[in-house]
């Protein structure tokens, strides 16, 4: 399992790289942690002709504290944020996130950018930046702009990310440690992409709202209303009707909606456990 | 005749593995497991899956354990390279090596190498882990052979030692 040939560029500057990206114009693809283009490469599943490799440009990476949000660049790998007090003090959902994604040496290389712009719908990032409600800072030759990560995902490993345009960080509202949260998924091994999973994030200073994330089934991660009115309201009978009917929409047949939706189900109940004081 | 071009693309790279420096021009898309086994001789670092999943292939890089076939070889210039042949002559993995042998913690040996990387790893960050530390640590590294009994033992023995010694 070889990848096609490809020229490697490595630019040292975000100038450059973005420069790259405007030539090739839709024939390059940026190399982050390579933990997963790697594979997809070797499987030939993707052939990219331009390898942009932005692992040697520094203002990509490392995390910021910028006020009311704390700001990650795209290239800050999970291990560095697992390790970065920041992290464990203002935003503990995304550290008990990142503990579920893959194993070790996996970690020690793939980055949070990279799962972002992967956008895979079992992904543990993508979904818990979805609950934190992140906002994607993306760049391209011909500027800067912050897209809401409402508006981030569109559809099966696809986002709003423009060819020419490489995402640059994530900026997310701090969310103190004594605000409760829920992270829960079901994996069949530990380190596995998750077969399902729910994330709940109660309002609090910095989120006027509820927001309740289910992932590992349909295209994407998504909202579910269903789980934020019960987050008011308990989860009634009626919540958990209302649940059921959101995921049956989304889930599709081949994933085998038959075994995911009891987990779903299951999970809902243990995480709106976690939430009671 | 005129068609498609399959001229390799390549670059030139240095860096240091297990302590030498070595010069090498490589095509772009060469891994680094390839890079190590055929162009250094390297052949300790094993290939299974070449996907990431298995674990046959991890070395240390830049000081911390990684996939090298999720590592292009023209990625590597500049950065530091260690792999069992390096941990093996330095007298870092001697314990645990002691131990997988005592201990049957191999059969046919393919994960061995990848097994006494991610170890190492671990012992070096958490000198006395618990079993279920253990078998956090090596979950992504496949075994078929052993059921992986033997190798918890083997990696709580050499933990062991390692802690008398120090
Ligand atoms: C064995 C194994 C198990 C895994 N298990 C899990 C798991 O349980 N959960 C999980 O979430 N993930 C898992 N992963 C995937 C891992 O999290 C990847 O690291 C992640 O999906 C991609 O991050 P990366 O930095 O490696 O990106 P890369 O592989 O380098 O890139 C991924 C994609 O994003 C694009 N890209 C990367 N960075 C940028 C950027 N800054 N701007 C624009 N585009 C960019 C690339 O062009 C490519 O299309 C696993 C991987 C392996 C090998
Ligand atoms: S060969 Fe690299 S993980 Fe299997
Ligand atoms: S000893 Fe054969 S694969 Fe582990």
């Amino acid at each position: 399992m070889k990848p096609a040939l490809f020229t490697y560029h490595r630019p040292g500057t975000l100038p450059d790289a973005l420069a790259l990206m405007a030539e090739h114009r839709g024939g390059a693809r940026v190399l982050a942690g390579g933990q997963s283009l790697m594979p997809l490469m070797a499987m030939r599943m993707t052939r990219p002709e331009q390898l942009v490799d932005i692992n040697r440009i520094d203002e990509l990476k490392g995390i910021r504290d910028t006020g009311d949000t704390l700001t990650i660049g795209a290239l800050t790998r999970y291990s560095e944020i697992l390790r970065a007090p920041l992290i464990a003090d203002s935003l503990p959902l995304l550290s008990e996130a990142i503990r579920h994604v893959a194993h070790h040496a996996i970690r020690n290389r793939g980055t949070i950018g990279g799962s972002l712009a992967l956008a895979d719908p079992s992904a543990e990032t993508p979904a818990t930046c979805l609950a934190l409600c992140a906002r994607i800072v993306a760049r391209s030759s011909a500027g800067e702009r912050e897209i809401s990560v409402d508006a981030f995902f569109e559809g099966l490993m696809s986002t709003a990310l423009a060819e020419d345009e490489i995402l640059v960080a994530v900026r997310i509202p701090k969310r103190p440690a004594k605000v409760p949260h829920a992270f829960l998924e079901f994996a069949r091994r530990k380190g596995d992409y998750a077969q399902a999973g729910i994330i709940l994030a109660p309002s609090h200073g910095g989120v006027a709202e509820n927001r309740a994330v289910v992932f590992g089934i349909g295209s994407t991660a998504r909202r579910s209303a269903a789980l934020e009115g019960a987050m008011t309201n308990g989860l009634s009978a009626e919540a958990k009707a209302a649940l059921q009917q959101e995921v049956t929409a989304i889930i599709d047949d081949d994933e085998g909606a038959a075994y995911k939706l009891p987990i779903v189900m299951t999970l809902a109940e243990r995480a709106m456990g976690r939430l009671k004081p | 005749m005129s068609g498609p071009s399959f001229d390799e693309p390549e670059v030139t790279i240095e860096l240091t593995v297990n302590g030498a420096t070595v010069t090498r021009r490589v095509s772009t898309r060469r891994h680094l497991s390839d890079f190590l086994r055929d162009d250094l001789g390297l052949t300790g670092t094993h290939i299974g899956c070449e996907h990431g999943v298995c674990g046959a292939c991890t070395v240390r890089y830049d000081g911390e354990i990684a996939r090298s076939c999720l590592i292009l070889a023209a990625q590597t210039d500049g950065s530091t390279v260690e792999t069992v042949e390096g941990l093996s002559d330095s007298g870092e993995i001697e314990a645990l090596q002691q131990a997988f042998l005592a201990r049957n913690a191999l059969q046919c040996g393919f994960c061995t190498p990848g097994m006494l990387v991610t170890a190492a790893d671990l012992l070096r960050s958490v000198p006395k882990p618990s079993r279920d530390e253990v078998r956090d640590a090596i979950s992504a590294n496949y075994c078929r052979c052993t059921g992986y009994h033997a190798i918890v033992d083997a990696i709580m023995a050499a933990s062991e030692k390692l802690a008398v010694k120090s």
